[in-house]
């Protein structure tokens, strides 16, 4: 199956995020995909407002069954969240169970006033009730599939494609 | 003689077949990766302990027995407080007060937690190895932390002093650290130079009259002085440690006075050390025996971020530990 | 009951023999070896071929734990324990409860081994009453009830005046004294060897010199009182050395080593495994090497088994709460070939440390297959290996730290006084 080029799909998304977010906005990412997206959303579409970052390995679902994950990267919100406009963006959008992982970790900082999602891919297959206000592109993967957002050295994003 | 494959020496009671920790016993032996592995993890939950809600889900429905076999309100706090952090429960037993004084083996008490469903167990005993014995016990899905045994090992005192010294200085492979005191009776000091050694700190030092070093100590990978003028020069790092009442008369020790003179960290003797040096101790301090309040209180003394660090440190310990 | 054993290698290192040759039992005693007497009609034949014929082997230190410890083993199972591994006689320690101090005490003991009909039991009456170090016992009397020798078993004089009467009284009967040297002070508390993996895990030490230091006191206090000595189960290179000069100087001296401290060292504490804590402690690798050589050139006359069966509710605390001691009955001979293997000591020497040396040190005319001595015969299979497990061990005590191992040397007809009383 053919991926989406990852530069023009994240343009795609850029474009819909670009009118729906104010100065106000705090764009928070996932890490470590949505982190590298929230970055640049902010610099493509010149946001001022604030930048965050999740890790929700402490909040994730599957620890009974898989442990830990063995690179846990450091959580940030330097702003209070409380009464915030909240942009979460994600690299592929599945089960969900990511999201609402972070959406946990978010509420355990306050009470925001909206949160809205950003993902750069919409594979389906969802498993919980989450949908995604902001899509890049729409790619339909067998379930043994799955995709990876990488970034070289210069910043170019790509996507790769994984047998399991 | 055919060593069968499970004779004691031959494997490492910490780590299970895939070499992922299953209990936390001793810094010894553990590698270099799942320490560092520790102390990152920690860093993740630093950031969780300073927000408004201090607690993640990870380890909810679990769990954890504080199993306190010799008192100690200090450390069975800050497992007390990591643990409910992770939304674990959390059930505390002074054993020192109940079922052993009854005549009940530790075994014995051990078997009764698990049948009530423990996942975790922390272990505070006044025997050495008495951790490893019920980690050999207790069923493969309980994990066993050490929170101190006998003169041994106290493992997560030494991660904590790792997470501290690498957040002021960075890199270990570039510096020199002095361990103060009385290292014959020390847990903490047995711990810290394995967790030094391991993470590659190049020059490890012990400082302490004759009487309070085990014999061949340098075979840990230390070199040994006996005047601290000649031990501080250029230190990086001083791990002071606690010198405890009933060694001080006796034996091993003329006076508390006579140490403090001569092994007492002062202003002056800190000076001896590097202008960037920091000062710690495991606490509780003996302030005028050890360490001199100025030096205790003064800007060069990471006591008690310390103590906050403990905290990140425990949750990672007990996370990684409940996932493995 | 006559016995003919067939066809096997005996080996009697008293008389130098090591031949295929036949030996003869008739009424308790050897009545030929090679040639059978004339007329001898055997109710049984043994066939040895393959095996080896030898005296049994006699402990210099067993504790059968009676009387007051039953619970951790009883005379019946030890004596059972004692004989499957082929020993014939063996010394007690007078550290039961009470301890050995009185006659009748010896009188019970020697009574009820005799009753089972198993190995010949020597008791070591105590040197001093209760063990306390302060006053002598009756040693005259006690002789006269069975015992062989006096010591303190586990426990230190620290008077050295008391000690040095006590050797002056026992030399004036020309009673020997056995005592296990270790300075009270310097071993109060300890409980693994003062070195590297005592530092390692924690543990309180004793150090090499709390054996030194007493085994100077004790050659110092011998010559003194002119009394004989045997040292037992010494465990440093060092006191080793000390020996080595002491006979040098003519001493009336002997000692000897338990089969552990032949083969194990601290190293073997692993992680704290409370099997290997034993006492004396178990200690360098060099002690260890010291041990083997003075076994190889004779300054450590003996073997023991230094078998002290313990209870599984006393081993499984932590180690330095766990009670010393490991069974070793059944692991004597074993140990000990593999000894010999290992320094390229040949059989009947090899088997000397267990059958003539500690005979000579007990003064018994025994482990020896002259015609005319007491039939004490072990037949042994020296290739076979067995595995050191619980199951495998007719004794009480289960713990050892040679469990899992697997070991060389299989004890296959036991004869006591020319009874067969134990066949595998």
């Amino acid at each position: 199956m053919q991926l989406p080029d990852a530069e023009a799909t994240f343009r795609e998304l850029a474009e819909k995020v670009r009118g729906a977010v104010t100065r106000e906005t705090a764009l928070v990412g996932i890490h470590t995909g949505g982190a590298w997206l929230a970055e640049r959303l902010r610099e493509d579409l010149g946001l001022s407002g604030p930048l965050g970052t999740l890790d929700v390995s402490f909040y994730r679902d599957d620890f009974d069954k898989i442990g830990l994950h063995r690179d846990v990267k450091r959580t940030a919100i330097p702003f209070d969240v409380a009464g915030r406009d909240i942009l979460l963006v994600d690299d592929v959008l599945y089960t969900g169970r990511t999201i609402r992982a972070a959406l946990n970790e978010l509420f355990d900082y306050g009470r925001p006033a909206r949160v809205r999602l950003a993902a750069l891919i919409d594979r389906g297959g969802r498993e919980l009730p989450i949908a995604a206000e902001f899509i890049g592109a729409e790619v339909a993967l067998a379930p043994g599939q799955s995709v990876e957002l990488l970034k070289d050295a210069k910043g170019k994003l790509s996507l790769q494609l994984h047998h399991d | 003689m055919k060593r069968e494959p499970e004779a004691p020496m031959s494997n490492n009671p910490q780590l299970d077949a895939e070499g992922q920790l299953r209990h936390l016993l001793t810094i010894e032996g553990l590698p270099a990766p799942i320490l560092t592995q520790i102390l990152d993890t920690a860093d993740s939950f630093v950031s969780v302990t300073e927000r408004e809600v201090k607690k993640v889900p990870l380890l909810r429905g679990k769990t954890v027995f504080n199993l306190f076999f010799e008192p100690s309100t200090r450390t069975r706090t800050t497992f007390e407080i990591a643990a409910k952090r992770l939304s674990a429960d959390v059930i505390n037993l002074n054993v020192s007060t109940s079922s052993q004084t009854k005549g009940e083996t530790l075994l014995d008490t051990v078997a009764n937690l698990s049948a009530m469903h423990a996942d975790m167990f922390v272990v505070r005993h006044a025997q050495s190895g008495a951790p490893h014995l019920i980690a050999r016990h207790v069923a493969p899905e309980i994990h066993v932390i050490n929170a101190g045994d006998g003169r041994h090992a106290h493992p997560t005192q030494a991660l904590l002093d790792m997470y501290t010294i690498r957040h002021y200085k960075k890199d270990f492979r570039a510096l020199r650290v002095a361990i103060v005191g009385d290292v014959l009776h020390s847990r903490v000091a047995r711990s810290q130079i394995h967790a030094l050694t391991t993470l590659g700190v190049p020059e490890v030092r012990v400082i302490a009259p004759g009487t309070l070093l085990p014999s061949q100590v340098e075979h840990l990978g230390v070199h040994v002085y006996h005047d601290m003028a000649q031990g501080l020069k250029d230190v990086d790092v001083l791990l002071m440690l606690r010198l405890q009442n009933e060694r001080m008369q006796g034996a091993l020790l003329p006076s508390p006075q006579e140490y403090f003179k001569n092994y007492g960290l002062t202003p002056e003797k800190l000076a001896l050390a590097r202008p960037d040096a920091i000062v710690m101790h495991p606490g509780p301090m003996n302030r005028g025996v050890e360490i001199d309040s100025a030096v205790a209180d003064g800007h060069q003394s990471v006591i008690l971020p310390q103590v906050t660090f403990g905290i990140a440190v425990r949750m990672a310990v007990m996370s990684i530990l409940a996932g493995n | 009951m006559k016995i003919h054993i067939k066809n096997g290698r005996l080996v009697d290192p008293k008389h130098g023999v090591d031949a295929v040759r036949d030996l003869y039992i008739a009424a308790g005693k050897i009545v030929g070896n090679d040639h059978a007497p004339e007329g001898f009609h055997a109710n049984r034949v043994i066939n040895a071929s393959g095996l080896v014929v030898c005296p049994g082997f006699i402990d210099l230190s067993a504790r059968l734990r009676e009387p007051g410890f039953e619970y951790k083993a009883t005379l019946e199972s030890e004596m059972v324990a004692a004989v499957a591994g082929g020993i014939t006689s063996l010394a007690c320690p007078p550290d039961t409860d009470p301890p050995l101090d009185e006659p009748g005490l010896v009188e019970m003991l020697k009574h009820r081994a005799r009753n089972l009909n198993q190995a010949h039991v020597y008791p070591i009456g105590a040197l001093t009453q209760g063990l306390n170090g302060q006053r002598l016992t009756e040693m005259a009397e006690l002789r006269d009830a069975g015992c062989v020798a006096f010591s303190q078993a586990e426990i230190p004089v620290a008077d050295h005046s008391v000690l040095l009467r006590a050797l002056q009284y026992a030399a004036t009967f020309g009673f020997k004294v056995w005592l296990r040297p270790q300075d009270l002070g310097l071993g109060r508390d300890g409980v693994a060897h003062d070195g590297e993996v005592a530092t390692r895990l924690g543990l309180a030490a004793i150090p090499a010199c709390a054996e030194t230091i007493a085994v100077s006191t004790i050659l110092l206090l011998a010559r003194e009182a002119g009394c004989g000595v045997h040292l037992c189960r010494i465990s440093s290179a060092e006191a080793v050395d000390m020996i080595r000069g002491a006979k040098a100087r003519g001493m009336a001296i002997t000692c000897d080593v338990s089969a552990n401290h032949v083969h194990l060292s601290e190293m073997d504490i692993g992680y704290f495994d409370s099997n290997a804590h034993l006492m004396p402690p178990l200690r360098s690798l060099r002690d260890r090497d010291g041990l083997r050589t003075g076994l190889a050139d004779g300054i450590i006359d003996a073997v023991c088994s230094d078998h002290t069966p313990v209870d599984e509710d006393a081993k499984q605390v932590p180690f330095g709460e766990a009670e010393a001691g490991a069974t070793g009955l059944e692991l004597l001979l074993p140990l000990t070939l593999k000894w010999g293997r290992e320094s390229g000591v040949a059989l009947a020497r090899t088997l000397a440390k267990i059958t003539t040396e500690p005979a000579r040190i007990l003064g018994l005319d025994a482990g020896h297959l002259a015609p005319g001595a007491t039939a004490d015969v072990c037949v042994f299979d020296p290739e076979a290996w067995w595995k050191v497990e619980p199951r495998a061990l007719r004794s009480q005590g289960k713990n050892t730290p040679f469990l899992g191992m697997e070991l060389q040397g299989k004890v296959r007809h036991t004869l006591v006084a020319g009874h067969l009383v134990y066949e595998a």
